[in-house]
Parts: structure tokens; C-alpha cells; sequence
């Protein structure tokens, strides 16, 4: 098995899926001969063509919209939109049509749409380039929302992805897409959606993160008993891992880089509330980002969860 | 009855300064020549504001930097038209429409440096702080003109934007709201050939951008954006007709983006060099300087002089930017809402205890 990074396993697994099923198609502003802007689509142009890598105009409605229309169609289309924090004039047709196409028509259509985007903070970006909105689509019902936490888990989810009869929106931690190499199955590799993954087993505290956060909670946690939940599917949520680790550590910290309010770990917290409360030593903690607009590169060290906050929290959290 | 043509259009071109240094005369709006001396200061200052934000760029002093290289004249020309109560809606790639309205250029290098404290607008300056995502301040130009209408008064709201952005809804949503409430608008559009990697014909399928006003029931009119003079009479003229309850204009400024869309892009991968090349022979500044040298106004000395004294100014900007003090981490807080709210106080104490 080779060493890879995310952009290198995302891309495998986009060649592999466009190899077996001819009706995988990708589309996206500079995905074709540029490769995308992080190269994650690089040498599909030169493999594909061009009716199956489509560099399109700048338009996220239009990416989507017509990203529908093929899926509709019978294709498979897998959408790019740039940064996430480009993303938002596509809700419309995220939410208004794909999310709904299949109650819509009593299950007579259904749209099985990938939306591809990078998201997250630590890059050093420009305003708009940090977004970690993923709540938002957490909320609609009719969409998935998957977040792979590194080239291994990228391949395995994504080719589920691909593989999906609903609408998913597949987050990529832009942080990670050049930080960790490791190695990735070969040949078809898929990782169930809905499901989470223990990273690592513990007694005293259950941690749960995804993304660009799971890699610093691990680091975090390292002096200590804990058990990490890799989210992996953050919509629909695997309940079942959450709560047998709860019933285990009786205690619950949710690290996410997204802000605090409406994130996803006010779901979780609620979740865990309504059906694990008995089992709960500690009230569930959480390690998130602030409630303001995302900053610019000076002060987003300071926005971003980092290992000492998460520390400061177990440590918290380990008191009761 | 036979087929009759119920509407037919006509796009045209503007071009006053051709390579060669030769105005037409016809078409030459009258500046007196400090006027033009001033253009030829500006060109030169952006010129070299952009080649030492990419130098600084290399050396990890700034961030992510968005070259203009190329478009100086599309961008100078066009802002020196404005009257300073006239609003202007900028995208990312507009520094030199910052400092030809004399944005304080120390926080312009502030702001690429990754803070965003550089993005304050000084009071009585009417330029927004610029917007990263593509087309959607277009409509924003649209609504403050319509204000300006509605409250009688005779200004008139610019937006600019790339050659990409005409393919995004909000550009047409922009542009029709404009021509139904006949807003004194105009919308200058900075077509620089490429949307990243996108080449201009595979934006859009129509032949110019300018066309796309007469959808709307306006004039649009292409102008070389190479040509400083062109670009300032079009834009001069569309003020007026805007302020005179004319209406909106599209304005195509034909330029090209001489440089790598970012400094995170390498545009090899996508353009071939022979392009680039050709483009230079059209630079803007030195078009403007033979024109210059051939009456007059401008010899090797004083360009020297305009050279060094510039290189001073943006000498002194850098300086500037750099001997600011870190933001207070406080500051990520104080703009979410008018005052803070109960939970952003938390939040503050939980951070001001320290990092982490
Ligand atoms: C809504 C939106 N989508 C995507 C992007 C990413 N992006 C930044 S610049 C750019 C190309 C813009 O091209 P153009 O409008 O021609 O302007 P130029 O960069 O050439 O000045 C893209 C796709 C963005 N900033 N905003
Ligand atoms: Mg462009």
C-alpha cells in the first residue's frame, strides 16, 4: 500500500469510481485543465475529456442547478464549488431541489448529487476561505453531510459517496489536504455512511470529533484515558457508537472548529440528553469555535480549537 | 405579414490611445497636464504597490495577494472619474481603484497581510471593503444607487468586477434591477481574459460582455482597457448620463490579467506564455508614457523622479503596515453585533484567560 495525502487519495478514488461507472461525471469552476484549485480533479481532463470533467462557468447556482438536471437525467454527477464559503447562493438548489426531489415526486426521482467543497479554517486564508458551516446542511433533512478526517477515511467515504442514492455534501478539511500522508487501501475501498469510527479506545472521557479537528483532539488527548469518536457522517449521525461509548465514560466532550451556536454539537448534546443522560458523570462539554465571524490569518489561531483549549477541557471534564 | 426585425443592436468600442502613443484628438477629453501627469503618477505607484505586495508576498510577509498587473489603466482611469461622493462597490482586484481614490496605503498592505483591521474605510471615503465573493456586491452597487434616487440626490454607486462574474445570477439580478428603476449606476466590468483557469470564451457565449446591458434595456460599450483616456471618458460619461437620470451603463474594459490569478495559482498549467507576451507591447503605462514623451510632459529624468518618489510613498506604506501592533484578540469580538452579546462575553473572558 502506498503512502498518500488527501488530495492524492481523493483524486485515486475520482479516477477509480469515473473508471467503473462511465456515468460519473464532475463539474466545477477549474476543475478540468487547471486540476482544481487544490489539484484534487488534476489529470482528470487529460483522462476523462472534457464531457466528463467540465470546467464551467462561475456559478455556483449553475453548478448545482445543472448538477440536478443530470442526475435526473441518470448521470452521476459530483459538483466542486471552490471554498465553501461559495457555497451559499447553491442552498437554493441544495435545498429547494435536491434536498426534496425525492418526497417531492413520491419517490418516482431522487438525486444523487455529490457536492464536493473544502472547508475549514488554519490555512491562512482570505475572508470566505475558512467557512465551517457544515450545521446548515445538517439541518435539512433529504442531504448527508459526510467529513473525512484523513486520505484513508477520504477514499473510503467518498466512494460511498459516490455511490449514494441521495444528495451528499462532502466536506473536505482543506487543512489536512497536504498535512497527513498514510497509507490507503488499494482497489475499491468503501467505508459505510452513517457510521462513525472509534480512533481510539478509552475509559474516562468519550471525545467526538471530525475533520481538520479530529487530528488535534488526538494530539490533545494523548496523556489521557479517552475514547475519540471520528464522526465521519455528520448527517444522519451514528447514535448508536455515541451512546455505547457514553455508557462506557460517562463523560462527553464535542470538539468542532464550526462556531458554537446551532454547530453540530448542540444535536449531539441534545441527543445524548434525551437518551444516555443516566449514564452521565459530567454535564457534556464543548471545545468549539466563537460565536463571531470567522477572523482573518492574525487572529485565527486564537478562533481555531487548538490542543491546549481541548486539554483544558479534559482536564475540566475529568474533575467531576 | 413578413417577418419584420423589431429591435436590433449595435456594440461599440472605444479607443482613444493606440500603442503607439497617438491620441485621437477628436475623442480626447481636455486634461490639463497635471491632469495627466497625475494619471501617470498613479499608474506608476500602483504599478509598484502590486510588484512589492508580490514581492513581500514571496518572502511570507503578506498573504495571499491578488495581482493587478496589467489592468492599472482599467482601474485608474475609471476612478479618477468619479466625484468623491459617488460610491463604489470593489471586488478583490481593484488596489489601484483603492489608491487612485487615496486609500491610506499602509492598511492596504495591512489588510493582504492578513488583518483585517486593514479593510477600515477612513471616514468620508465611499468605498466598500471588498468583496471576496464574486459577483454578489454587483446588486449592492444597484440598491445604493437606487437610495440615491429615492433620497433626490446626485451621486451616482460603481461596482467592478471580473470577466467571471457576469456568468453568476447576481450580475444579471444586478444589472436588471438597475434598468427597471433606471438607477444611476455603472457597472464597470474588468475583463481581464481569465476567470482563473476559464478563458474568456468559455464564460460566456456571447461575443463582448458589453452586449449583455442591451438584455437589459441599457448601453454597454467596450473600451480598451489598456488606454487610460478611454477608460476614464467612458466612465466619465456614463456618471453623467447616470446623474443626469440617464441610467445605468455596463462598461467592458478589454484588459488582461498579466499575472497569475493568485500568488496560490500558477496560471502555466492553464495559458501559454506567447499570450502573455503579446499583451505587453499593450501595457498601459507605457502607452501612456510615449504619449506623454511625445508632448512633452514626461523625459527620462522626470520619470526617474515620478519612479523614486513613488517607490518612497510605498516604501513608507510597508514600514507602516508592518509597525502595527497586533490586533487585540478582543477585536475578533467587537464587530459581530452593535454590542456584544451575552455569550460573546463568555467567550471573550474564556479567551483573554489565554490561549487555550
Ligand atoms: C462566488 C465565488 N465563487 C468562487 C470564487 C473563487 N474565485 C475567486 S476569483 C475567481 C475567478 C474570478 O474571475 P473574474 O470574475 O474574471 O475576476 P478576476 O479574478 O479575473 O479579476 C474565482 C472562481 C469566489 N471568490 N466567489
Ligand atoms: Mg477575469
Amino acid at each position: 500500500m502506498a503512502q498518500v495525502n488527501m488530495v492524492q487519495s481523493l483524486n485515486q478514488t475520482l479516477a477509480e469510481e469515473m473508471e467503473r461507472d462511465p456515468n460519473v461525471v464532475v463539474l466545477g469552476e477549474d476543475v478540468g485543465k487547471n486540476g482544481g484549485v487544490f489539484r484534487v480533479t488534476n489529470g482528470l481532463y487529460e483522462k476523462f475529456g472534457p464531457e466528463r470533467v467540465m470546467d464551467t462557468p462561475l456559478a455556483e447556482a449553475g453548478i448545482v442547478g445543472t448538477a440536478i438536471g443530470m442526475a435526473l437525467y441518470g448521470l452521476k454527477p459530483v459538483a466542486e464549488i471552490q471554498f465553501m464559503g461559495f457555497i451559499y447562493s447553491a442552498i437554493d438548489q441544495i435545498f429547494s431541489h435536491a434536498a426534496r426531489m425525492r418526497t417531492r415526486s413520491r419517490g418516482r426521482y431522487r438525486c444523487p448529487i455529490v457536492v464536493r467543497t473544502p472547508y475549514g479554517g488554519g490555512i491562512k486564508a482570505i475572508e470566505l476561505h475558512s467557512e465551517s458551516t457544515e450545521a446548515l446542511f445538517c439541518h435539512m433533512p433529504g442531504v448527508k453531510v459526510v467529513v473525512p478526517s484523513g486520505p484513508a477515511t477520504a477514499k473510503g467515504l467518498l466512494t460511498s459517496a459516490l455511490r449514494e442514492e441521495d444528495p451528499v455534501v462532502f466536506l473536505e478539511p482543506t487543512r489536512l489536504y497536504r498535512m497527513i500522508r498514510e497509507e490507503v487501501p488499494e482497489g475499491e475501498y468503501a467505508l459505510p455512511l452513517a457510521k462513525a469510527r472509534i480512533v481510539k479506545e478509552g475509559k474516562d472521557v468519550t471525545i467526538i470529533s471530525w475533520g481538520s479537528m479530529l487530528q488535534r483532539t488526538v494530539k490533545a488527548a494523548e496523556q489521557y484515558d479517552a475514547e475519540i469518536i471520528d464522526l465521519m457522517t455528520l448527517s444522519p449521525f451514528d447514535e448508536e457508537t455515541i451512546f455505547a461509548s457514553v455508557k462506557k465514560t460517562g463523560r462527553v466532550i464535542i470538539v468542532h472548529e464550526a462556531a458554537r451556536t446551532c454547530g453540530l454539537g448542540a444535536e449531539i448534546a441534545a441527543t445524548i440528553a434525551e437518551e444516555a443522560i443516566l449514564y452521565l458523570r459530567a454535564p457534556v462539554m464543548r471545545v468549539t469555535g466563537y460565536d463571531v465571524v470567522m477572523p482573518f490569518p492574525k487572529l485565527e489561531d486564537y478562533y481555531l480549537p487548538e490542543e491546549t483549549r481541548m486539554a483544558k477541557k479534559i482536564e475540566e471534564i475529568l474533575r467531576y | 405579414m413578413p417577418e419584420q426585425v423589431i429591435e436590433s443592436f449595435e456594440v461599440e468600442r472605444l479607443r482613444i490611445l493606440n500603442e503607439k502613443g497617438e491620441a485621437d484628438s477628436s475623442l480626447m477629453p481636455s486634461f490639463s497636464p497635471d491632469e495627466i501627469k497625475k494619471m501617470y503618477g498613479l499608474l506608476v505607484l500602483s504599478r509598484i504597490f502590486d510588484e512589492r505586495a508580490l514581492s513581500l508576498q514571496g518572502e511570507g510577509r503578506l498573504g495571499t495577494y491578488a495581482s493587478f498587473r496589467g489592468q492599472e489603466a482599467s482601474q485608474v482611469g475609471s476612478a479618477l472619474a468619479f466625484d468623491p461622493s459617488d460610491w463604489i462597490f470593489p471586488s478583490y482586484r481593484e488596489s489601484a481603484v483603492f489608491i487612485s481614490r487615496g486609500y491610506p496605503l499602509d492598511r492596504l498592505y495591512q489588510f493582504w497581510s492578513g488583518d483585517e483591521r486593514g479593510m477600515r474605510v477612513p471616514d468620508g471615503l465611499n468605498i466598500l471593503p471588498i468583496s471576496i465573493p464574486v459577483s454578489t456586491h454587483i446588486l449592492h452597487a444597484t440598491g445604493a444607487a437606487m437610495a440615491a434616487k429615492i433620497k433626490k440626490e446626485k451621486t451616482a454607486a460603481a461596482a467592478y468586477f471580473g470577466d467571471g462574474a457576469t456568468s453568476k445570477g447576481d450580475f444579471h439580478e444586478g444589472l436588471n434591477f438597475a434598468g427597471v428603476y433606471n438607477a444611476p449606476v455603472v457597472f464597470i466590468c474588468q475583463n481581464n481574459q481569465w476567470a482563473i483557469s476559464l478563458p474568456r470564451e468559455r464564460q460566456t457565449a456571447s461575443r463582448t460582455i458589453a452586449q449583455k446591458a442591451l438584455a437589459y434595456g441599457f448601453a454597454g460599450i467596450q473600451v480598451d482597457g489598456n488606454d487610460v483616456f478611454a477608460v476614464y471618458k467612458a466612465t466619465k460619461d456614463a456618471l453623467e448620463k447616470a446623474k443626469e437620470g440617464g441610467g445605468p451603463t455596463l462598461i467592458e474594459c478589454y484588459t488582461y490579467r498579466m499575472g497569475h490569478h493568485t500568488t496560490a495559482d500558477d496560471s502555466t498549467r492553464y495559458r501559454i506564455a506567447e499570450e502573455v507576451e503579446s499583451w505587453k507591447e499593450k501595457d498601459p503605462i507605457l502607452r501612456l508614457a510615449r504619449y506623454m514623451e511625445k508632448n512633452g510632459l514626461l523625459n527620462e529624468e522626470s520619470k526617474k523622479s515620478i519612479a523614486e518618489e513613488a517607490g518612497k510613498k510605498i516604501d513608507e506604506a510597508v514600514s507602516g503596515a508592518e509597525s502595527m501592533p497586533p490586533p487585540d484578540l478582543e477585536e475578533m469580538f467587537t464587530y459581530t453585533y452593535h454590542s456584544l452579546s451575552h455569550r460573546e462575553r463568555k467567550e471573550m473572558r474564556e479567551i483573554s484567560d489565554g490561549p487555550g
